[in-house]
Order: structure tokens, then sequence, then C-alpha cells
């Protein structure tokens, strides 16, 4: 599946363009990036830190030390990367000053991220000749152009985000919100594709969940409406 | 009929979608996908949610901020 298009990445220089303009000093460049980076950067921060002002915070420090770093940038891994993992280093000091750890131990998956992504109730019992089936088909959605990704539908999905516990949101905020591959998470996190897929699946299971039931309640809704001229 | 479970189906998706299923596993999801309208509906979904994550607009940096940064920048290269 190819993943959505990120920002600015089809327009985007090459990295070893970015850098050397970086090196000259070429603000034009040093704008671009911060106005297209910034946004992600504080979503990810965010999840390390207190505050939204200390995030913001943050990705300032971030900035300022890609700044001062840009000369020791050797391109082993893409500028991108390099640049997030400066932020999350900067975010989990920050986050320890301010009492809010998520040590590394934290981002791996614990007991109660493993077991049924779905209500067992959802599926027949066991016994029944179809156990394990579903009990009844999962509702339809709106096509994805009748729901034209609405604002509602973006705030639902963002609050799902922020109701995950810290691993599972620091998971799904880079692989699915930002758009990184496994490969470019364990380069920044430093956690296996295994681990993070558990936390990923965990996470995208509820926030599917959460637009099931607003869906569902659009759709009664909407009938009621009918019902009731 | 194939010998996966909706309830097992359902677990598989996010490996499935990265690619990460071994072939027997994958061959078993496959067989269970083309016989089950109701695990290609929860596939769909969670494809649908994926790429609606991706559309998630970010928050830009506050223009002081911004400007900051750039003043760094110019005494950095000064």
């Amino acid at each position: 599946m190819e993943p959505e298009a990120r920002i600015g990445s089809t327009d985007f220089p090459p990295d070893e363009v970015l850098v050397a303009r970086l090196r000259d000093g070429d603000e034009a460049a040093f704008v671009l990036l911060v106005d297209t980076w910034s946004g992600g950067m504080g979503r990810l921060a965010r999840s390390f830190v207190a505050t939204n002002e200390s995030a913001a915070e943050v990705v300032q420090d971030t900035w300022l030390a890609v700044i001062r770093g840009i000369d020791s940038f050797e391109g082993r891994a893409s500028l991108k990367t390099w640049i997030y993992r400066i932020l999350v280093n900067t975010a989990k000091r920050r986050g320890v000053r301010e009492g809010r750890t998520v040590p590394m131990s934290s981002l791996l998956p614990t007991d109660e991220d493993y077991g049924p992504t779905v209500d067992p109730a959802r599926f027949l019992e066991a016994g029944h000749e179809w156990a394990g089936h579903w009990r009844e088909f999962p509702a339809a959605w709106p096509s994805p152009e009748s729901a034209a990704v609405s604002g509602e539908i973006h705030a639902q999905v963002a609050d799902a985000v922020a109701a995950l516990p810290d691993r599972q949101r620091i998971v799904i905020t880079l692989r699915d919100v930002e758009g990184y591959t496994s490969d470019e998470v364990r380069e920044i996190l430093d956690i296996s594709a295994a681990n993070q897929r558990v936390l990923l699946h965990r996470a995208r299971a509820s926030v599917r969940a959460r637009l099931e039931t607003y869906f569902a309640s659009v759709d009664a809704e909407h009938v009621g409406g009918e019902a009731v001229p | 009929m194939s010998d996966l479970d909706c309830n097992e189906f359902v677990e598989l998706v996010t490996t499935f979608l990265d690619g990460a299923l071994d072939d027997e596993t994958e061959r078993r999801f496959l067989d269970h996908l083309s016989a089950c309208d109701a695990c290609d509906t929860y596939l769909d979904q969670m494809r649908q949610t994926t790429q609606t994550l991706g559309t998630l607009p970010p928050e830009s940096l506050p223009d002081d901020a911004r400007d900051k940064l750039l003043d760094a920048f110019r005494d950095w290269n000064r």
C-alpha cells in the first residue's frame, strides 16, 4: 500500500541539496524545513512532555540543535530521521525534568497490549457452529469520498489518538500520522518492527472503534431526522 | 473453508499490511479474506483508519517562535 503523500514530500529538495543549503546559511531552505516539519515534530514531542508549551519549546530547542549540528550530519540516516532523533532525545530529557518520564522501557509493549483488539463479544462464542465468526457484520462506513474526511472526523481521530497510552500514541503518530516506515521508526525509537506492530495494531483498532462508534451515531441521527420530519 | 476464524483474522491485519506474515499464515489470511465479507469490511476499515490518520493537519509553529529560530539561524551563520 502506498503511504499517504506527506506534505511537501513531492517537490521537496533531496537531502544532500538541503544539507548543503543549510550549511551555506540559506534562510529559505531553513524556513522550508521549519514550516514543513515543525507541526509533526510538535505532535511527537507532545507525547513526551507535559504541556503544549513545553512541546513547542522542545521543537525550538531541536531546531537550535540542528543549526549547531548540521556540519556533523553524515547522511547515514535521512535528514528528517536525524532531526527526529534529536527531537526525541531533547523531549526525553525535558520529560525527565518535568517528572513525566517516558523511559525507553515504557515504549515496549506490556501485557495489556496483547490480547484481543476487538471486543470478543462481537464474535460467536465457543460451542457455536460458527464459533469465532462475526456475530454481526461490522456496519459499512460511508465511502471515503462521501465522508470527505470532514473536520469532525479529524477531531474524532485526533481525540482517539490523544486517549491512547503513551507508547501506542508515539508509535501510531510516527507510523500512520507522519507516515514513517517501520525501519525509520526503529531508527528513531529503537523499537523492533515486531514490537511496533503490537502497539500499532492495538492503537489502530482503538481509532477504528472510535470511528465505528462515530459513524453509527451519525447514521442514527440521520435516520432519526428522516423519521421525524 | 478456511481454517482461520474471524477473531483470529482481525488480529493479523497490521502484520498483513506490513507484509510481515509468514507465507503459510498469509495464505490462510487471504483464503479467509476471499471467503468472508465481514473481514473484508474490517480490513478495509483498518486501511481507511490509517489513511485518515495520515491526513490529520499538523499545527504550525507560532510566528514568534518561527522568528526566533530564523534569528538564531542568521546568528549562527554570521
